[in-house]
């Protein structure tokens, strides 16, 4: 089939260049390098000109990005580190908690990952929640339940836009998901604001400058301090310390699903592996017979 | 040896059946404590069951170390 298409192509080509000695003129020559030039030249100069302003879709407008950070639970087998997720949740109490929800994280999923089943019940309890009526018709409030989800620091989206200026904070137990670059950019993003915008960048009134923000105008101020938060097991609060822990927190109600899944991966690795290579060996058990068959051809005798 | 394992195993549906889901059950579970025990030691000191008892004992034994 091939060779059948190269002696056509090479037919076409001698018959094209016999053709082209008679028929093309110098002229026609002239005219077509005179549009190719003209189609190339216009072609650089409008790349040109396109190169010399650059407005949306700049790295200013997707927010820099943020380094990869080397996370203790990066690794195919690694899990969190839960001593990290249990000083990340406590700085989500004591420092996000004041504007941002967390509202697909119940007290429960808490119990066997970063607190014990008696803490997590004495945190539900500090809250009230809707209980059922009672028989009057007139509603009643009872403490909070394993059961119960963390309870956001606004009523509804309205409330939470009229405390900040219109600006919404979002709820953070997919954040990690939500973001491009994940924890790292979280990380990044809570470490990322310097001292002062950086010459020529106006901000709106109330906005904060953050690189790493997409736009760079952010509405939510730097929150981590030093030494804010005094954490229970003794380990330093330093700004990034902080910033680690509850990017490490939330990553963990982003999947909560994490440990158990790297674990259950390489099950699964083992298993399909080894299965892999029982199909390889039935393959060749059922082949060999027509693998090793020979068929002789014995031409008819005159 | 053979004879004794088809006898026992093999001559059988009802006996094969049975040793395949008996020998898929051990599977299994060997499997699962091989990989658990290799990750949890793998991720040891990262997990809830390296924090738990700090937490009982109240960080204690830690602010004594620093």
């Amino acid at each position: 089939m091939f060779s059948q298409f190269g002696s056509a192509l090479k037919h076409g080509a001698r018959s094209f260049s016999t053709a082209a000695k008679s028929d093309v003129s110098s002229n026609t020559k002239k005219i077509v390098n005179a549009a190719v030039a003209a189609t190339g030249l216009t072609a650089a100069f409008i790349l040109y000109q396109d190169s010399q302003t650059a407005q949306a879709m700049t790295a200013a407008e997707h927010g820099l990005h943020p380094p990869e950070f080397n996370w203790s639970h990066n690794g195919m087998f690694d899990t969190f580190d839960h001593a990290s997720i249990r000083r990340g949740f406590q700085v989500y109490r004591e420092v996000c908690a004041a504007c941002h929800s967390l509202d697909r994280i119940a007290w429960r999923n808490l119990v066997g990952v970063s607190h014990t089943n008696s803490e997590a019940k004495a945190m539900a309890e500090e809250f009230e929640y809707d209980d059922e009526p009672d028989d009057e018709g007139n509603p009643k409030k009872r403490p909070g339940k394993l059961a119960d989800y963390i309870p956001g620091p606004y009523a509804n989206e309205q409330a939470a836009r009229a405390a900040n200026q219109g600006a919404l904070p979002p709820d953070l137990s997919l954040i990690v998901k939500a973001r491009h670059g994940a924890a790292d950019y979280i990380f990044a993003l809570l470490t990322g604001y310097p001292d002062e915008p950086p010459a020529g960048v106006t901000l709106p009134v109330g906005a904060n400058y953050n690189p790493y923000f997409p736009g760079g105008s952010i509405a939510m101020g730097r929150v981590l301090f030093d030494d804010l938060v005094e954490y229970e097991d003794g380990t330093p609060a330093t700004t990034s310390q902080m910033a680690k822990d509850v990017s490490t927190f939330l990553n963990w109600t982003s999947e909560p699903e994490h440990d158990e899944r790297k674990r259950l991966g390489a099950k699964a690795l083992i298993v399909v592996t080894a299965l892999y290579f029982v199909s390889v060996y039935v393959k060749k058990f059922k082949w060999t017979t027509i693998k090793h068959r020979k068929i002789v051809y014995h031409p008819p005798k005159k | 040896m053979y004879t004794q394992i088809y006898n026992l195993i093999f001559k059988r549906n009802s006996t094969f059946v049975a040793t395949v889901f008996a020998s898929t059950f051990l599977f299994q579970v060997g499997l699962d404590e091989t990989v658990t025990s290799w990750y949890e030691a793998r991720n040891k000191g990262k997990l809830w069951s390296d924090l738990k008892p700090k937490i009982l004992a109240g960080f204690e034994s830690e602010e004594d170390d620093e």
